[in-house]
């Protein structure tokens, strides 16, 4: 097929935040998480576990404690002292309270989803009444000394037991006054050292579950206020601590990143005499694990070494196969790198600000595999600040180059960027456009003359650039029927005619962009979309879902390909479909219209249309296999994915002209390096 | 395995005891673990702590009043409920002394009996089959009450949960006829079944369990059996009185001697407990408690029991209470299934069907038995799976419901003719998966094969492929297929076969790899075999002689090293024997690559291998040494292409063969140049990776330098798609 030259990028310094907080939702079945920088993400796990929503950090809001509240609203806490609801259709913060406690370290609602009390910096616990479209200080608890690290509701709704440190507490609701103080580091011989209770849970029987920084599980009867069980799992703290719905299994994370499964066994089969039982040790985090959370069928843990791992429970699945499988997610289910193709040029995303550098080039030509001497290094431009407090959401450079554009939760900035030789000038465009922010993404079209603003409600704006360094507000494009969600992906023709947006409940809408009118929308499809784009000869428009099915939607016809309707036909391949990161990238070679690039995480696939799928009994990944054989045999076993797994973990992949690939890389050894060292255990000896 | 451990009395009965009036009426569980309340048919209630085997209160009516209702602890509110004189209800606590004093209501029907849950407050059945629970009768202690079963009478009921929902199931009888009657409280239903009629043997006792929704009724009957009777509760249809069947699940006899049973209780899903009395021919009569394990049949443990027993068991927390004599007797017992399941806490509920590809060998053995067929279960299991990967499967899986059963069609195409028959059973097996999906399609296999041995004519080749190649099938689920094959030559098919079954028999593999030599490379041009397997490093296309040439990765090329060493010998004869051309055609290599692949146990070949012919096993042993040079040509030591045999599979049958019929090859002249020319290669081969193995260290090294330039930053590299 043909020989690429690949830009091999791993100076793309991204460092993910780890995972400080998690939140199921059993019912809709999402997981909010929190990050150390004080994102949050929705990972939908109907989709195929996909990353459905990003809500970018702030300097000065950090996130301690996440919680879905009745279902579908989730609020946010943390050390700012501030409570924050969440738009999950906008992406943004919609409101927050002052705790008015000082920091806080912990929040949860109740079962009823009508109350949240947090614990603060001050010792206090309050109650919020959980109102519409909002929450309202209800009243304070007794107040002591010592912060509350973290509370656990009964699930009756009467009691909340909040530990702090040596100590935890037992409140009645009702009368707010403590009911029951446990010392919990009684039972230590000489403590010197003070014992933090880190983690809580009160289950319906009224044992109250601890975890503390002395590495123990604890099971205390609060109305006695005696030990019932005491389990040692770790030589340093146990951080969190998850009791699944049917409170028969608990996980915990500890911080030299194991975590393991408690599991109320009868202590004889058909014996109604039950107790907790360690059963199950995991050891899938380097750094510490902040946050567990137990869902119906999976142990998840988060940590700080950013990984978010859900570890299907195998007796809970009926089904032993791809569901049984485990999921790690390091990186993030989106794009951070644009690339200006015929500068050569690359824009990184960091959470506060962007980079811009200049590929490197050779003179030399070789064979496979072969590392050629370069004539020119790459060199780092510019690099772009942030100002204020707010995290980037998206950013986007022209395929020229000389337009880059972000955006925060609040401001949307654009630049003009001009090369003299080897000076670099960067300009700010004044007055851009006042728009409806935070926008999701940034598209600019192919000749740079116009920048597609991604924004909420499903609206798109369109700004005219202006030569030397200005911009209009040209259109603002609306899906006919209203929506409620943000578009977060967007992809604009080659040719400057067509706009496909997708919108947060995954409809893809496809606009006239000479007549500013909608054009069509694209069947619904009942999975989250990862990444699509308009081929640049054929105007099909190639979606990539996250059950990793691929679909190729004709627009002017309106209407899917013939060839989209042969994959439907006959299926993906098995292996295919098996992947567990989104297809974050698409784009296709001009020069050979058959061909669709596409990359995830862990590989980079040449689509080659012309070439009949694999069935399943063939072999998927099979460059290697191939390298091996004749040219005539090699006939018979081609098939149309070419599938390269060389380069990871991938985090970007594009098309820079006819045979020359860039691929950015981020090796896990190079961000680990960066994180603070973990626990040193001892391998060997004693 | 149930054993009965120590026994103790709780209390004596009759004078100084309780039961003055004539022995117990029921025992209850009292408010808390490891208590029992017990009611005499006299006028007394006492409440034990059993371990203690101590009386903690005693509570009696009034001369001239009888209680008639046994004496329930109301779980929610720990207070006791009893009945006097079928109509006045009592409620107290623990510590009222006097009944005279507590609360007091008089309802206008006759109590059968009070049930009373763990969780979920008491219900009151009326001997007119009424039921009401205990607050709403409360509320007005007068309302009246319906008389739902006329003239029948009541023999025995019980309460259980369903969910969240009380269940109260009661038994009746009227003119030798027995009814039951489940009514569901929150619903508010009730159904009525009747008892299939035994023709002269009666139920004597009755007890139930609940479990996924299922109630299933035991019966003891008089001619010493227990029966099993299952009744759904999830049943809406009101269809009037339904008939219950009943299966018999334990015949109480030992060895000649019958038990008369008189009451029963259930332990656990395998074990029951009987007390009656044993009658052995000849012998007198002797009354025992026994249990049995209606699983095996088997009477697990039995004690006799000398003074009499008023024929009444209770069991509750792993005890039994019976009276024995003239006291209550205790005994303990322990009832252990004892597994690794259970410990692990993996232990599955049995009722929720697993989806297995296994086999049930239980359901389809032959041609004759019924298979439990039921196309929408098995729909349901399929959509069970959350994230539905969309796949061809799917597609195909259109269900028809069928009332036939595989057995039956199989026996309705006996005697069809061969078109039919194969028409009909391509729709057969293009069904959806069932359950016993795979026993079925060996059912088909087999049908098909005797068919083809009574008539030798017929042999549908194109049909018998088809399902090997589609099916996961085994060699022992159809082990007929394979001697028919080999009887017909039809090599593809054994090809198919070797690659597919896990579990051919080393004589079979033999006579494939027996036949797969014989036949003539001629003969094989003509027959379709799946060539995959040899199409990467065997050039198909025949007319093409060219030899590829590839840059030698390891080390060593064959040609070199020879020339070096047999420099008298022609080049040309060399090559031949030498292993660069194929000895055997494509067609023959696939077939020899298919015996390569199967699996094989050493000792129960070689007594076979060692029967083939000279001339064949030096073609064999040519085609390995081929192999074996073709493989060695790589750095990773692997043949191309899919199902080509691995480096280990050739050499353990390279010693196979030689081990076989050394003595032969010795002797043989045509041998002695392959033998020596393998030795010669073998002996290169090992001086190579002792050489390899001499500098492992600086390759290390080499591959660390090759890993350090890797972290660089920024490289432009040249990536080849194909």
């Amino acid at each position: 097929m043909g020989e690429f030259e690949v830009h091999r990028v791993r100076f793309f310094g991204l460092v993910p935040a780890g995972v400080r907080c998690l939140a199921y939702q059993p019912r809709g079945g999402r997981l909010a998480l929190g990050r150390t920088d004080g994102a949050v993400e929705v990972y939908n796990f109907a989709a195929n576990y996909f990353q459905e929503k990003v809500i970018p950090g702030h300097e000065a809001r950090s996130v301690e404690a996440l919680c879905w509240v009745t279902g579908d609203r989730l609020f946010g806490a943390g050390l700012g002292g501030e409570i924050s609801e969440y738009d999950l259709s906008r992406l943004c913060v919609s409101h927050s309270v002052d705790g008015g406690g000082g920091p806080i370290w912990s929040m949860a609602a109740n079962s009823s989803g009508t109350q949240l009390a947090i614990g603060c910096e001050d010792g206090s616990v309050k109650l919020f009444q959980v109102v519409p479209g909002g929450i309202q200080f209800e009243r304070n608890l007794d107040r002591r000394k010592g912060r509350i690290l973290c509370l656990s509701w009964h699930p009756s709704d009467t009691h909340i037991a909040a530990g702090s440190i040596d100590i935890l507490r037992v409140f009645d609701v009702s009368s707010g006054q403590t009911i029951q103080r446990i010392m919990v580091n009684y039972h230590v011989h000489k403590v010197k050292r003070e014992c933090i209770v880190w983690s809580i849970a009160f289950l319906s029987s009224g044992t109250v579950v601890t975890s503390d920084s002395f590495g123990r599980v604890q099971f205390w009867d609060w109305e006695r206020g005696t030990l019932l069980e005491s389990h040692t799992v770790s030589t340093s703290a146990v951080l969190s601590l998850s009791v699944s719905e049917e409170e028969d299994s608990i996980v915990v994370g500890t911080s030299t990143g194991a975590t393991y499964q408690f599991q109320l066994l009868p202590v004889k089969m058909g014996s109604l005499e039950k107790r907790w039982v360690r059963t199950k040790p995991f050891q899938h985090h380097t750094h510490d694990v902040r946050a567990v959370a137990h869902s119906s069928t999976a142990l998840i843990s988060g940590g700080l070494d950013a990984q978010l791992v859900i570890r299907p429970l195998m007796e809970k699945i009926q089904k032993k196969s791809y569901e049984a499988a485990l999921r790690k997610f390091t990186f993030p289910h989106r794009r951070l790198v644009s690339c200006a193709r015929k500068a050569r040029l690359l824009l990184f995303q960091f959470s506060q600000h962007l980079e811009l550098w200049r590929l490197g080039s050779t003179d030399e030509t070789g064979k496979d595999g072969e590392v050629l001497p370069l004539r020119r290094m790459p060199e780092h431009l510019v690099q772009l600040k942030s100002k204020g407090p707010e995290h980037i959401y998206c950013s986007c450079i022209s395929p020229c180059g000389s337009w880059v554009a972000y955006s925060t939760a609040s401001r949307f900035h654009l630049y003009r960027v001009q090369y003299e030789g080897d000076s670099v000038s960067v300009k700010k465009v004044p007055k851009v456009p006042k728009l409806l922010l935070p926008a999701c993404q940034l598209q600019f079209c192919a000749d740079s003359n116009s920048l597609f603003v991604a924004a909420a409600q499903g609206s798109v704006h369109v700004l005219q650039l202006l030569e030397p360094g200005g911009c209009t507000h040209l259109h603002t494009l609306q899906p006919p029927s209203g929506c409620p969600e943000a578009v977060y992906l967007l992809a604009v023709s080659t040719d400057g005619h067509w706009l496909a947006a997708v919108s947060g409940d995954w409809a893809i809408h496809i606009y006239n962009l000479k007549s500013f009118k909608h054009h069509c929308t694209v069947p619904t499809y009942n999975c989250a979309v990862t990444a699509i784009a308009i081929h640049p000869i054929t105007n099909n428009l190639v979606i990539a879902y996250s059950d990793q099915q691929l679909f190729e939607f004709n627009i002017p016809e309106k209407q899917y390909t013939a060839w989209s309707r042969t994959v439907q036909n006959q299926g993906l391949h098995k292996v295919w479909l098996e992947r567990d990161s989104p297809i974050t990238h698409i784009t296709f070679n001009p020069k050979n219209p058959s061909h669709i690039l596409l990359h995830d995480t862990y590989m980079f696939c040449v689509l080659d249309k012309s070439l009949p799928l694999p069935d399943n009994s063939a072999l998927l990944m099979n460059q290697s296999t191939l390298k091996q054989l004749p040219e005539t045999a090699r006939q018979r076993q081609l098939h149309a994915f070419k599938i390269c797994k060389k380069f990871q973990p991938l985090l970007f992949a594009d098309l820079l002209d006819e045979n020359c690939l860039v691929m950015v890389e981020r090796p896990i050894m190079d961000f680990k390096t960066q994180l603070p060292l973990p626990i040193q255990q001892k391998k060997f000896g004693t | 395995m149930a054993v009965l451990c120590g026994s103790f009395t709780l209390c004596g009965l009759g004078p100084g005891g309780v039961g003055v009036g004539g022995g117990l009426l029921a025992l209850e569980p009292g408010p808390d673990p490891d208590h029992v309340l017990l009611t005499d048919r006299g006028r007394t209630a006492t409440l034990f702590k059993v371990s203690d085997q101590k009386p903690l209160g005693c509570w009696s009516v009034k001369h001239g009043q009888i209680i008639t209702c046994p004496v329930v602890c109301n779980f929610e509110t720990h207070e006791y409920v009893a009945v006097h004189d079928d109509k006045v209800l009592r409620i107290w606590k623990n510590t009222d002394i006097n009944l005279d004093k507590v609360f007091k209501a008089t309802l206008s029907a006759d109590v059968f009996r009070i049930h009373s849950l763990p969780c979920g407050g008491p219900m009151v059945l009326f001997k007119g089959g009424g039921v009401r629970t205990l607050d709403v009768l409360l509320e007005a202690p007068q309302q009246e009450i319906e008389n739902i079963i006329s003239d029948e009478v009541i023999k025995w009921s019980e309460a259980f949960m369903d969910g969240q929902q009380p269940v109260l199931i009661f038994a009746t009888e009227k003119d030798g006829d027995f009814f039951v009657y489940v009514q569901k409280l929150k619903t508010n239903s009730l159904h009525k079944y009747k008892l299939e009629q035994q023709e002269l043997y009666k139920p004597l006792s009755f007890t139930a369990y609940i479990k996924n929704q299922i109630i299933t009724l035991l019966c003891l009957y008089s001619n010493d059996s227990v029966y099993k009777v299952l009744i759904p509760l999830q049943q809406n249809s009101e269809e009037g009185e339904q008939i219950l069947s009943k299966s018999q699940l334990l015949k109480l006899s030992v060895s000649g001697s019958v038990l008369k049973g008189t009451s029963f209780v259930v332990l656990d899903k395998d074990h029951v407990a009987v007390l009656g009395s044993l009658v052995a021919p000849g012998e007198e009569s002797k009354e025992c408690l026994t249990i049995w394990n209606t699983k095996f049949q088997t009477l697990q443990t039995s004690k006799e029991l000398p003074l009499a027993t008023s024929g009444q068991l209770w069991c509750y927390e792993e005890k039994f209470f019976f009276t024995h004599g003239k006291v209550l007797t205790v005994i303990m017992y322990k009832c252990e299934t004892s597994s690794l399941a259970a410990a692990v806490g993996k232990h599955k509920d049995s009722q929720t069907p697993d989806v297995s590809s296994f086999v049930n060998w239980n359901t389809l053995t032959d041609e004759e038995l019924v298979v439990s067929f039921q196309p929408q279960q098995s729909v349901a299991l399929k959509s069970e799976s959350k994230m539905t990967l969309r796949s061809k499967r799917n597609s195909i899986a259109k269900v028809q419901p069928d009332p036939l059963s595989v057995g039956q069609i199989l026996l309705s195409l006996k005697d069809t003719s061969t078109t039919v028959l194969e028409d009909e059973l391509r729709q057969l097996i293009s069904k959806a998966r069932m359950p016993d999906f795979q026993a079925s399609i060996g059912c088909v296999i087999t049908t098909l094969i005797n068919r083809c041995k009574t008539n030798p004519k017929y042999y549908p080749q194109n049909f018998l492929l088809q399902i090997v190649q589609t099916q996961d099938l085994s060699y022992s689920l159809c082990p007929d297929l394979m001697a028919v094959a080999l009887e017909k030559k039809d090599v593809h098919l054994l090809q198919i076969c070797l690659q597919r079954f896990p579990d051919i028999p080393e004589e079979i593999t033999y006579a494939c790899l027996k036949v797969f030599l014989s036949i003539s490379e001629a003969c094989l041009q003509r027959i379709d075999v799946n060539l995959e397997s040899v199409s990467c490093y065997i050039d198909t296309e025949f007319n093409n002689k060219e030899v590829k040439t590839e840059i030698v990765e390891n080390g060593f090329n064959a040609e070199l090293e020879q020339d070096i060493r047999n420099t008298k010998m022609t080049k040309e004869t060399h090559l031949t024997a030498g292993g660069s051309f194929c000895p055997v055609g494509p067609q023959k290599a696939a077939l020899l690559n298919a015996v390569l692949h199967s699996a094989y146990s050493e000792a129960f070949l070689l007594p076979h291998l060692k029967n083939l012919p000279a001339q064949q096993v030096v073609l064999f042993l040519r085609y390995l040494y081929y192999l074996y040079v073709k493989s060695s040509e790589k750095i990773n030591t692997t043949l191309p292409g899919i199902r080509s045999p691995t480096i280990s599979q050739i050499m353990d049958w390279m010693c196979l063969l030689l081990d076989a019929h050394f003595t032969v090859m010795v002797m043989l002249p045509e041998a002695k140049e392959l033998l020596s020319n393998l030795h010669k290669f073998v002996r290169a081969q090992v001086r190579f990776y002792s050489e390899l193995n001499k500098i492992e260290g600086s390759l290390r090294e080499l591959q660390r330098l090759n890993n350090q330039k890797d972290s660089q930053t920024y490289s432009i590299e040249v990536l080849e798609l194909i």
